[in-house]
């Protein structure tokens, strides 16, 4: 380990506040809900084209 | 090199990291706002309407995942509208509270999203679906956030008309997707929406000419002045009642639908009149008026279209359009 990873550094960095916080914790819901939404859909349409799903028309 | 010094303070370069990386305040709220929502219900119905009245059987599913494909991609084109546009958005009182312009989010974050959203909406919808929809949404996007929002919007009083077409597209993308092609039908929807557009945004712009003015954007009001705004609005309304009917005329939409073109479409013509020929003082809440029944005329055009089809209505148009169809 380096000398500079082993001394902390004497400034905080980036501290967030209890707004950012809920701000980032509503965005990671969103986050989840759309990558559920999008695996579900994805899914779906794998279902129902079957074996074919990449066989497309023009 | 090191970022911490001797001391454990932090090196100027991640010092400078730290200002700039100002951590977000946009909440989920913030970027379900970058996609217009309001312009994206609109884009959805129309396309709706586009996947309904198109001819064959369309798995539920995959026409749902149809509409999701084209409304992420309108959204996608509304976010990267917000980002190129936020200095205009900013001077606006009608626009200075969108997430861009207002701070809560940075442009580079909303240019990701916005390229990130339109890339899957046109990958998926052209894997999934078919090549023609998917370059039919690519574009549209192309047409909307490079065509309308970097050339047309600051450069030419006739912005709205050409860049109309960006509006007009999600209709014949519906057809696309359930059809493979591009039928006269999907054409005639795409005009009826494409001569709506500029009745629609001028009225708007009437009673907005302060904020268009501010934020130096050629808009007709602007540009030519009330008198002429208004003369155009009548001339494109003109045009828009018979556009409107010809899906009735041509035999491609049944009776019903014929009977809300031709309601409507009057109904726009003499509000257009009404506009063109009300006083200077009172010709704002006409022109409001004419911007909320332009809404109702085109809701209401799609919603008897797509209800038409869904109880099986027979086609009823005049017969020399069963010979053009």
């Amino acid at each position: 380990m380096s000398f500079a990873m082993e001394r902390q550094p004497s400034e905080p960095g980036i501290v967030l506040t209890a707004a950012q916080k809920r701000q980032r914790r509503s965005r990671s819901i969103a986050i989840a809900l759309a990558l559920g939404v999008f695996v579900a859909l994805i899914f779906a349409v794998t279902l129902v084209k079957g074996p074919g799903v990449l066989v497309r028309p023009l | 090199m090191s970022l911490a010094s001797e001391n454990g303070a932090l090196a100027s370069p991640l010092r400078a990291e730290i200002a700039y990386a100002e951590p977000s305040m946009a909440g989920a709220g913030d970027y379900v706002a970058l996609l217009k929502p309001r312009v994206m219900s609109l884009v959805v119905f129309t396309a709706l309407a586009g996947l309904v009245v198109a001819p064959g059987h369309m798995h539920p599913v995959l026409a749902f995942f149809a509409l999701v494909c084209i409304a992420v991609g309108a959204g996608a084109a509304g976010a990267l509208n917000m980002w190129y546009d936020a200095d205009i958005d900013a001077v606006m009182s009608r626009t200075a509270d969108r997430p861009v312009a207002a701070g809560r989010v940075q442009p580079g974050e909303a240019l990701a999203f916005g390229l990130t959203l339109a890339g899957f909406s046109v990958v998926f919808l052209g894997l999934m679906i078919n090549l023609l929809a998917a370059g039919l949404l690519a574009f549209t996007i192309f047409f909307y956030a490079v065509v309308y929002t970097m050339w047309l919007k600051r450069w030419t009083p006739q912005n709205i008309v050409i860049g109309g077409a960006a509006g007009a597209f999600p209709p014949m993308i519906g057809w696309a997707a359930a059809t493979g092609g591009i039928g006269l039908e999907s054409t005639l929807l795409f005009l009826v929406i494409f001569f709506w557009t500029p009745p629609h945004f001028w009225a708007l712009s009437l009673y907005r000419a302060d904020d268009y003015l501010r934020a130096n954007v050629p808009m007709l009001p602007v540009v030519a002045g009330e008198a002429e705004t208004r003369r155009q609005i009548l001339l494109y309304s003109l045009v828009l009642a018979p556009v409107g009917m010809s899906p009735w005329l041509l035999g491609t939409a049944g009776l019903a639908y014929g009977a809300a073109a031709t309601f409507g479409g009057l109904v726009m013509v003499v509000l257009a009149l009404q506009l063109y020929l009300a006083p200077r003082h009172t010709a704002e809440p006409v022109a409001k008026r004419l911007f909320g029944i332009s809404i109702v005329y085109l809701f209401a055009l799609f919603a008897v279209l797509i209800a038409e089809r869904a109880l099986g209505v027979q086609h009823f148009g005049i017969p020399f359009g069963r010979v053009l169809a």
